[in-house]
């Protein structure tokens, strides 16, 4: 008898994991059944893990926050005990504005794309018009990304440009529209703003952070409790699912699956590029390489660092205009819970880190670090700015940004 | 009271419209459109705002309900939590409300409770449809299949549904499903 676990999702390629552990047999070899609920909205499948239609949800991880800490509804605590990955997103414009940027086909350099930004930013407000960037979700890593970047530039989101919420599915359309001049999205939705000639990739969101959190899988805290061993089960079959993600052997077969009906029902090509970090920036240029363009399995990725959500509420008060609020910071911190992650995988082949929790940032090279088990290596974790992020000091890094 | 109903599904918003058009006092708005959804919804100003759970639209309208200074009155999801049964209902029924701040719960629960069996009415309405649909469609195969029999083997029409009908039991499978597997067959054969 297997335990059943219903996970929402939206069609994304990082909604990877759960869906190659159900097809490629990992959940059911761990004694899982997976049913996967595709919805069209971050909203409803957080009404959906909030209301039980789902014990488990694909979720940008600035919502889990936002959700445990109430903001936009009463509080209701959740769980991260696994990421889904780290990065995964570009920032895609119309092709006039990309082409201020960089030259068509070329990835922009974050410091000398945003100082020329800068200037179309003033042109536009000048002539009444500001730049308009969409991003898929207030409480999203897009937002906070796309904000640490322009303001890192000398951009000032809400006063030099405007940022404004669209679903991903229709970032091509906005974009054609001319209803905003750049979005921030996850893939295949950049790759198809470009073979449509919508618009041209000019960043990627690893760019202005190395090493960014994205999606989680988020429980309600009660269910992670109550559930926990079915919650550890999963945790190991999407370990699995990663490492069968990042293969080179398999990216084919987990494109097909991906770009099937049930999930993403898109372009099988498209998603093999974002697998295989091989992106087309321009139509009628060449699919430029991007290494770590998405990340989901090395130097584990997948572990729920505290500092991770300790950096994303800190994002979150910087964009509110608000004060650090040490009750808050805490309750934030505890969302993402390494405990379940280490308890899920502890004595198997997996390494674990020996600290949960580290200075985001920190890293320009590749680092041998302290484990609870296994070898680890730990690779560059930059900010774009050289900014260094430690946990210890949420108000003095607060304060010290721009 | 002012009510957009925001649904891409034109026929289900005009079941709900309908369903609503029977309160006292109440205004009711349909908005089909996704472009141009948000300046149509600041031109209404409602003080109730429902939409389907299937919207791609959500995010933009809980952005724009969150952060819009230029509304004179802040809109919130509607969660009372005093009856959360009563919302996990319009949850399961697919609909998600939106109220104006200061609006009453008792003011609000008999819309959402009218909208949740509209919405509740419509699935069924789907189901049966569907359902129908699918019989006509099996019933389609199975005279099909006996055709194919009578012709191939010289069966009559009793005789043909009496094979259908034998091999369904021996497999343990649905006449319809044996019908459609004949006529498939029959199709890769090169049959019409």
């Amino acid at each position: 008898m297997s335990a059943e676990l219903t996970i929402g999702f939206l069609p994304l390629v990082d909604a990877c994991l759960p869906i190659l552990a159900r097809e490629h047999g990992f959940a059911e070899d761990e004694g899982l059944s997976l049913r996967l609920v595709r919805d069209m909205s971050w909203a409803t499948v957080l009404d959906r893990l909030l209301y039980g239609h789902s014990d488990a949800a694909h979720l940008v991880a600035p919502l889990a926050i936002a959700t445990t800490l109430g903001r936009g509804r009463p509080a209701q605590a959740l769980s991260v005990p696994f990421v889904l990955g780290l990065n995964g997103n570009a920032i895609t414009m119309r092709p006039e504005l990309a082409r201020r940027l960089t030259s068509p086909g070329t990835l922009g350099d974050p410091i000398r794309a945003g100082a020329a930004l800068k200037l179309v930013a003033a042109e536009r407000c000048a002539a009444g018009r500001p730049l308009r960037f969409g991003v898929v979700h207030r409480y999203s890593s897009h937002n906070y990304m796309l904000r640490y970047w322009l303001a890192g530039c000398g951009v000032r989101p809400d006063h030099d440009v405007e940022i404004t919420t669209v679903a991903p599915p229709f970032c091509a359309d906005a974009l054609e529209a001319g209803e905003v001049d750049a979005i921030c999205v996850g893939e295949p939705w950049n790759s198809v703003a470009v073979e449509r000639g919508a618009g041209e990739i000019v960043l990627m969101t690893a760019q202005i952070w190395r090493r960014g959190v994205e999606k989680v899988l988020a429980f309600k805290e009660r269910v992670l409790d109550e559930r926990r061993a079915d919650v550890e089960a999963l945790i190991r079959a999407m370990v699995r699912a990663a490492r069968h993600f990042v293969d080179p052997e398999h990216w084919d077969e987990n494109a097909a699956i991906l770009a099937r009906a049930e999930y993403l029902d898109g372009d099988a090509v498209l998603i093999k590029r974002a697998i295989s970090d091989r992106l087309l920036l321009a139509k009628g240029s060449e699919v430029v390489p991007f290494p770590d363009f998405m990340f989901q399995y090395r130097e584990a990725a997948n572990f729920p660092w505290v500092s991770q959500a300790e950096w994303l509420y800190t994002q979150m008060v910087r964009w509110e205009g608000g004060k650090i609020d040490p009750g808050e910071a805490a309750r934030a911190a505890r969302v993402f819970r390494p405990d379940v992650y280490r308890s899920a995988l502890t004595g198997g082949a997996e390494p674990l880190p020996g600290a949960s929790s580290k200075v985001e940032g920190s890293l320009g090279q590749t680092t041998v670090v302290g484990t609870q088990q296994g070898r680890m290596t730990l690779e560059s974790n930059r900010f774009f700015d050289g900014g260094v992020f430690d946990p210890a000091d949420l108000e003095g890094y607060l304060a010290s940004l721009p | 009271m002012r009510i957009a109903i925001v649904d891409e599904s034109a026929s289900r918003a005009a079941v709900i419209g309908e369903g609503l058009a029977a309160l006292d006092d109440c205004e009711i708005f349909v908005v089909t459109e996704r472009r141009g959804l948000v300046a149509r919804i600041g031109e209404i100003a409602p003080d109730i705002v429902l939409m389907d759970l299937g919207n791609p639209s959500r995010d933009v309208l809980e952005e724009y309900f969150a952060v819009s200074r230029a509304l004179d009155r802040p809109i919130a999801m509607f969660v009372d939590e005093s009856d959360d049964e009563a919302i996990a209902a319009s949850i399961d029924a697919g609909v998600s409300s939106y109220v104006v701040d200061g609006l009453a719960a008792h003011r609000i629960r008999p819309i959402l409770d009218l909208a949740v069996k509209r919405f509740n009415a419509f699935a069924r309405l789907q189901a049966d449809l569907a359902e129908a649909k699918g019989r006509l469609a099996e019933r389609d195969a199975v005279d099909k299949a006996k055709r194919i029999l009578m012709d191939s083997r010289a069966l009559t029409e009793p005789q043909a549904y009496a094979e259908l009908r034998k091999t369904a039991m021996n497999q343990g499978r649905r006449i319809a499903e044996i019908a459609e597997a004949v006529v498939t067959a029959h199709q890769l054969m090169g049959g019409k």
